[in-house]
């Protein structure tokens, strides 16, 4: 369990963490602010606290890993990751550059302590399944995260990895979904809705948590129910709002991929303080 | 022996000698007899079901675990529905997995179209980094998965499922981006890739009783392909043949091509399938109806050789 002053160190991570997500994107004139605003909560978490890596040693073969399925949201990666020590934060501002390491989409051919390249979306959880199986058979303990989006969750690959983890009671393995109900066009209802996630995943052997994505505690609680599961992987709903802190890209697929103009910044900035 | 019989054993042979060799399959473990590693060695074999596109991930996951997996299925439906994620998961990610595509070519047979590979390595030929190895035969195809095993990169390897004429030897050599030089010749250059091995042999012995003399190189490996033995070979004859069980577009004529149009332009005819799709018949029915057999080829030498 977090400590008030965990929370309390974690929330100024946060919130640095958000203002970087916009300002790199402003940077390089494109990029994914709305996914990454919702999903920054959790991927601070894990970077800053919860996964065993050792950054300098990226190929450590005892870590846990984390593989970011909806791969466009770049900009949560990298800050998480640079909180965590990978790199230095001034880097962040090379991000979508021409030869950085701040690929638009993750790379592990150019980023050490990315596991894998993503960025069409889908898969990401067979993946994280095999990396699992792989400890598995080692007798690791190590813990294998997976983030993957509700839009994301449109592509057929996902439900073949959820069968894979499912059946083979993969309790390694901890999925997030990052719920923020809007996808590139519109609302995730309104192009092709998922149903009941939380009926879905279940049915399929997942051990389900529903949590308020942008509260630390409930994540921390939730990913410590998910080590505590035993025999099923742990799938974990993460209620979020796109666009979250920034009051003009909240709940709007307007920023799902667009950059902030100079005036826009400057008010994310504001309300970012 | 069948391709696939080769394939089996030197599996079976690999995992006895590296603890790191993983197989997966898409549940055609009976058909591609994977299942005989799956009785040896249970903890490293997986069943992931009908799903190409999972396999395919999850074998780039268990590489990262320091495992060398073995992916397996029906060669259409893992280069096709698994394109997209060998591209990104597997090759993109620098992932050292072995994408094993079955039923190569024309010997599925009587299952028809949909099952008949005719651009499967074209499509891997297509992805950067990709190597892509075409055994001709169930004595090559052990050399090939024991190569694959050991090149520290991904790969594509085309398996048969009937058997055809053995046509290389146990001390034939093999190493991945060397061609084999099968005879030599002066008059073109006969390359090939995959089953037609034995086809285009005897193609070079019609060429002979019409006083032509043909130089036979076998290319096992389309890609890297060898461009020093293509370039010499053709330097000598001045025109060339290639032969493929696979489409014209996109497979070894385009590769041969790529390669003599910017080093030695020279005729060069192409015997492999034509811009179609596959049917249904038996493996000799279907190499009799799309021209894949030796007098084709003889026949294409002597095209190729007016054009000189």
């Amino acid at each position: 369990m977090l400590t008030d002053q965990e929370v309390k160190d974690l929330e100024v991570q946060v919130k640095q963490n958000r203002r970087d997500i916009v300002r790199m994107v402003h940077h390089a004139g494109s990029g994914h602010p709305g996914g990454s605003l919702s999903a920054i909560e959790a991927l601070t978490l894990l970077y800053v606290k919860r996964m065993r890596v050792r950054v300098e040693e990226p190929s450590w073969p005892d870590r846990d890993m984390f593989f970011l399925s909806k791969g466009h949201c770049t900009p949560a990666y990298y800050t998480a990751m640079a909180s965590r020590g990978y790199f230095p934060r001034e880097e962040l501002m090379t991000f979508r550059d021409m030869h950085t390491r701040l690929q638009g989409h993750p790379s592990n051919a150019h980023l050490p302590g990315v596991d894998i390249s993503s960025g069409s979306l889908g898969q990401g959880l067979s993946v994280c399944n095999g990396a699992a199986l792989a400890a598995r058979i080692d007798g690791r303990d190590a813990r294998f995260y997976c983030m993957i989006g509700d839009g994301e969750a449109q592509e057929g690959q996902i439900w073949e990895a959820s069968m894979t983890a499912g059946s083979r009671g993969l309790d390694n393995v901890c999925a997030i979904l990052d719920k923020n109900d809007i996808q590139l066009d519109d609302y995730v209802d309104n192009v092709k809705s998922l149903g009941d996630v939380c009926a879905k995943w279940r049915a399929f052997g997942w051990h389900v948590v529903e949590v308020d994505g942008h509260s630390l505690r409930d994540l921390d609680a939730a990913f410590d129910e998910a080590e505590a599961t035993k025999g099923r992987p742990t799938m974990i709903i993460s209620h979020t709002t796109k666009g979250k802190g920034v009051s003009y890209m909240e709940n709007t697929a307007k920023f799902h991929g667009m950059a902030p103009t100079d005036d826009e910044l400057e008010t994310a900035l504001e309300e970012l303080r | 022996m069948e391709p696939r019989e080769g394939y089996a054993q030197a599996l079976l042979e690999l995992g006895a000698e590296h603890e790191d060799v993983v197989v997966l399959d898409g549940d055609c473990a009976k058909a591609n007899y994977t299942n005989r590693f799956g009785a040896q060695y249970p903890d490293r074999f997986f069943n992931m079901g009908i799903a190409e596109c999972d396999i395919v991930g999850t074998a780039a996951g268990l590489s990262l675990g320091g495992k060398i997996p073995f992916a397996n299925a029906y060669a259409n439906f893992l280069t096709g529905r698994g394109f997209d994620q060998v591209r990104v998961s597997v090759a993109y990610s620098e992932r050292p997995v072995k994408i094993v595509g079955h039923n190569a070519g024309t010997s599925a047979a009587q299952e028809g179209a949909t099952h008949l590979p005719l651009e499967d390595f074209g499509i891997m030929r297509s992805i950067p980094g990709m190597t892509v190895i075409v055994p001709a035969d169930g004595v090559e195809m052990k050399k090939a998965v024991r190569a694959a095993y050991e090149l520290d990169g991904p790969v594509y390897l085309r398996v048969g499922k009937v058997a055809v004429p053995i046509s290389t030897e146990e001390d034939t050599p093999f190493e991945i981006g060397k061609a084999v030089l099968m005879r030599e010749g002066t008059d073109v250059t006969l390359v090939n890739t995959g089953h037609l091995l034995a086809e285009t042999m005897q193609a070079a012995d019609l060429l002979a009783e019409r006083g032509v003399s043909a130089e036979v190189l076998h290319m096992h490996t389309v890609k890297p392909i060898d461009r020093e033995a293509l370039v010499a070979s053709v330097r000598k004859t001045g025109a060339v043949v290639t032969i493929e069980e696979h489409s014209i577009v996109n497979g070894l004529g385009s590769a041969v091509a790529d390669v003599l149009s910017a080093e030695l332009p020279a005729p060069q005819e192409r015997v492999g399938t034509k811009d179609v799709f596959g049917l249904s018949g038996t493996m000799d029915e279907l190499l009799d109806y799309f021209g894949l057999r030796a007098p084709n080829i003889a026949d294409a030498a002597d095209a190729a050789i007016l054009r000189k």
